[in-house]
């Protein structure tokens, strides 16, 4: 349907991006679906621009992944008439497309996108407030304007500084005076001006932050040097001071990287959906989800979310609850059966009675916690912060006893050795040493896919004494089992045939099985292949049909599974070792029910190494909102006196959490899940563990790919050594601050000296603080390794990330 | 030695013109995304006609 939809209109020439050029169509796409989009409240908050003739509307398209999706998005008026210019922001994964308001509809951009397989994501947060650019133009500006002032009276003074009014006269040097002094009025207002403020606010709520006194400093010499021009003294320091703020603001610049496709700050309201369909009588109608109310009829279709805790009326209902408790086995539901919000109905359409308000349902109530208000940003770079209360005070004390000493011996000299010592100790490079320590070792952490919201959770990370862990998602995985034939045992062939018929799919499971029972089988053609999303497959191979799936979807099909019962028998311990809840997938010949493969979830490789590794230096806990069924095995593990809670609920997490802090330890929780999400912001770093980086994960600091899980030890390790990078860091900007304040004690500061001091100490503190600590972080590089392969795993377990075409065969 | 006094007025003139520049490059948006503008560079209609279609798949 794309394809002749891309031909007609003279745009085949997608599909010879090469093989990545595809998009995967989940279902056709009726305009019905997003008609909620023109209703005026929903459209006017979307909308970035509108007026009679064109609209301009931002729609975030997580289906972007190649070149060719920038060349489709891009062309996408020559597909429908009254479309006009469309820009794609690739890292952003967004598209910004205007059209005729006369002409075309909303939603008729949205139905064209997602009949593309380009759905747009629509979501509750998208109401609420306008997406922001990460990187504010303003700081662009403010940074060019210091860059340029900074060249250009750097080029002046040099002439002055070499002697060069000796054949030009004294005019010369007035006039490069007053230039600089020209240059220099717009960085001291508008380029500094943060730090003004900053300082300013700082100053009335009694404290000393480091832009204390960096302003000071600022302010001293451009007072010292405008006095000196103007009086007709000297050339004053505006080269200097312009070069300062350059550099500071080069810091601000390199800490502000953020990762755009990664957001840290998601409550339930980025991954409920914009809309649902009500049902009234007969007639369906897609309404936003503000406007419904309890008691209302909701029709939930093949992997759409339950916005609000519910009441199945028509099921049978198969709810994916891994949104809400990270496990990935679907759960069934009977008609009459409460459903909480969160759970995702995988296969047929289901329809649900409103019980409670979406945000009165048991997950949302847990975002109504303390937690959530609660801001981090105010222990943001405390390191520096620390240091400079002390620091200000010293430097503070030495200029006034210096200003006193002079008024007794030279009372000439004693303003200008005053300001001279603010000049001097104007803390630049020990504001640099941190934004970009830490702002390169989150650049290393980032390569080895790890994402830290902002380069001060590492100061957190190096604090932290007690580690809690989760247990479904982060310590086990469910990738890490075995796998398991139950039944009588199977011929050569009739593995093989199973073989072919894994190939085939890209749902996790069967491909874990093909994984497992590949050997030496080589696959045989399969006929007639069809796979119902959440149930199961269906193929013939070697004139046999055979069907692999879910034990309710085999009984659905009249195939008695005997081995049904044996579920719980065997999960309950027969072994000596219990696994972990197995995933069943059930196979049947010919309509007959041939056994299962059982698919154990086991701890994650070398997890085993990591507990042991961090019991050494971290009091060790974990909750789990699981069954106690594996204390024994991990109460080993984690030793005797460490806490194992199990059937924990979200809210008895956080908790926890919050005793823990209670008794002075700062606390990281590692977990998945939005069970978890409380306890992650409780937490004083809350590390979230995803399979794959760009998919969903509650709101958290740092953002883990489960690759690195094994790795966290070094990653707590490196945290601690970038922060003692900074330390040392602090310690070189003191002695050349002791070398510059006793020239400018002894009231002799020349501006050559003050030019030359000034960038050195911040080019070399800036220099060691990011080779050292990228030398520190090729500790990790052997960690890239394992966390590509977990990447490639990822990628295989999210078909539509990047399948190259429905209809192709698995490689 | 004099003609320094116009030619630095002249160089500052320069140099202003470039900082409008760069302040305009940043009022229309240009450094907000800096992905997508060398993707787009690739995509002129003629040039990938020619090409063999596998030669895109590593570009992804």
């Amino acid at each position: 349907m794309v394809f002749d939809l891309l031909t007609e209109n003279g745009l085949d020439r997608f599909y010879q991006f090469g093989t990545a050029a595809g998009v995967r169509v989940n279902r056709p796409t009726k305009a019905e679906r997003f008609r909620f989009l023109d209703e005026p409240a929903v459209r006017a908050r979307l909308v970035d621009f509108s007026n009679a003739q064109l609209t301009r509307v931002t729609l975030r398209l997580p289906a972007i992944h190649c070149i060719a999706c920038v060349w489709l998005l891009e062309n996408l008026f020559r597909l429908k008439p009254g479309l006009g210019q469309s820009q794609v922001n690739f890292p952003r994964q967004e598209v910004s497309i205007a059209f005729e308001t006369a002409r075309v509809k909303l939603s008729d951009v949205a139905a064209l996108l997602a009949s593309l397989g380009y759905e747009p994501e629509l979501k509750l947060a998208d109401l609420e407030s306008p997406p922001h650019p990460r990187v504010p133009r303003r700081l662009w500006v403010q940074l060019g304007l210091a860059g340029f002032a900074f060249g250009n009276a750097m080029l002046f003074s040099i002439a002055t500084y070499l002697g060069l009014d000796v054949f030009s006269g004294p005019a010369f040097q007035k006039l490069v005076g007053f230039i600089s002094l020209a240059l220099a009025v717009p960085v001291v207002i508008y380029s500094a001006a943060d730090y003004h403020r900053s300082a300013w606010v700082s100053l009335r709520q009694k404290l000393l932050n480091i832009d204390v006194p960096i302003a000071a400093g600022v302010i001293a010499i451009f007072a010292q040097s405008t006095f000196e021009v103007v009086s007709g003294r000297g050339a004053g320091y505006f080269d200097s001071l312009c070069g300062l703020i350059f550099f500071l603001l080069c810091g601000k610049l390199f800490q502000q990287k953020t990762y755009e496709r990664l957001a840290f700050d998601r409550d339930y309201k980025s991954f409920f959906p914009l809309s649902v369909t009500r049902k009234q009588g007969r007639a369906e109608e897609s309404v936003s989800l503000a406007q419904l109310a309890v008691g209302d009829h909701l029709l939930l279709r093949n992997g759409e979310l339950i916005p609000a805790d519910a009441r199945l009326v028509a099921g049978p209902a198969v709810i994916d609850y891994s949104f809400v408790t990270g496990e990935s086995e679907p759960v069934e539901k009977q008609a009459d059966d409460y459903l909480y919000a969160g759970g995702r109905q995988i296969g047929g359409a289901i329809e649900v009675e409103m019980v409670k308000g979406v945000s009165q349902s048991y997950l949302t109530s847990l975002w109504n916690q303390d937690a959530f208000r609660k801001d981090k940003t105010a222990t943001l770079n405390a390191l520096t912060n620390t240091y400079s209360q002390r620091f200000t005070k010293i430097v503070i004390a030495i200029a006034v006893g210096v200003a006193v000493f002079w008024a007794f011996v030279d009372p000439a000299k004693s303003l200008k050795s005053f300001t001279s010592v603010l000049i001097v100790a104007c803390p630049c490079a020990l504001a640099l040493a941190a934004p970009f320590a830490l702002g390169t070792a989150q650049r290393v952490l980032a390569r080895r896919n790890v994402f830290l919201k902002n380069p001060y959770v590492l100061e957190t990370l190096a604090m932290v004494d007690a580690v809690v862990f989760d247990k479904t998602g982060t310590l086990t995985a469910a990738g890490a089992g075995s796998v398991t034939w139950t039944g009588a045992p199977l011929s050569e062939a009739e593995e093989c045939w199973f073989y072919s018929m894994t190939r085939h799919s890209t749902h996790p499971l069967p491909v874990r099985i093909g994984d497992a029972i590949a050997r030496n089988h080589f696959p045989e053609p399969v006929r007639s292949f069809l796979e119902t999303a959440g149930c199961g497959m269906e193929g013939a191979v070697a004139g046999n049909e055979i069907w692999m799936g879910s034990g309710a979807w085999l009984e659905s099909r009249g195939v008695g599974c005997r081995s049904r019962g044996d579920e719980t028998l065997a999960s309950s311990g027969k072994k000596s070792e219990p696994p972990d809840v197995g995933s069943y997938v059930h196979v049947a010949i010919n309509g007959k029910h041939r056994g299962a493969y059982v698919l154990e979830s086991a701890l994650r490789p070398e997890a085993d190494a990591l507990i042991t590794k961090l019991a050494e230096n971290y009091e060790l806990a974990l909750l789990s909102g699981d069954h106690e069924r594996e204390r024994a095995r991990l109460a080993g593990l984690f030793g005797e006196a460490a806490p194992l809670r199990f059937n924990q609920s979200p809210l008895n997490k956080l908790g926890f959490i919050r005793d823990l802090q209670r008794d002075g330890q700062t606390v990281m929780m590692v977990g998945d899940g939005l069970n978890d999400a409380g306890a992650l912001k409780q937490s004083d770093v809350g590390v979230a563990v995803v399979e794959n980086v760009n998919a969903f994960s509650p709101a958290s600091d740092v953002i883990l790919a489960a690759g690195m899980v094994p790795r966290l030890g070094d990653v707590l390790r490196y945290a601690k050594q970038s922060v003692r990078t900074v330390r040392a860091a602090f310690v070189i900007s003191s002695l050349y601050n002791v070398v510059g304040v006793a020239i400018a004690a002894s009231g002799n500061l020349s501006p050559i000296v003050c030019a030359i001091l000034m960038p050195l100490s911040s080019v070399s503190v800036v220099a060691f603080a990011c080779s050292v600590t990228a030398w520190l972080g090729r500790d990790l590089a052997d960690g890239a390794r394992s966390s590509s392969s977990a990447r490639t795993a990822a990628e295989r377990a999210e078909p539509e990330l990047c399948a190259p075409n429905p209809m192709q065969v698995r490689p | 030695m004099s003609i320094i006094l116009i030619l630095i007025p002249l160089s500052i003139l320069f140099a202003l013109a470039f900082l409008g520049a760069f302040i305009w490059s940043v009022r229309s948006g240009q450094f907000e995304d800096t992905t997508t503008p060398p993707m787009r560079l690739l995509l002129d209609d003629k040039q990938i006609s020619d090409r063999r279609p596998d030669s895109e798949s590593k570009s992804k």
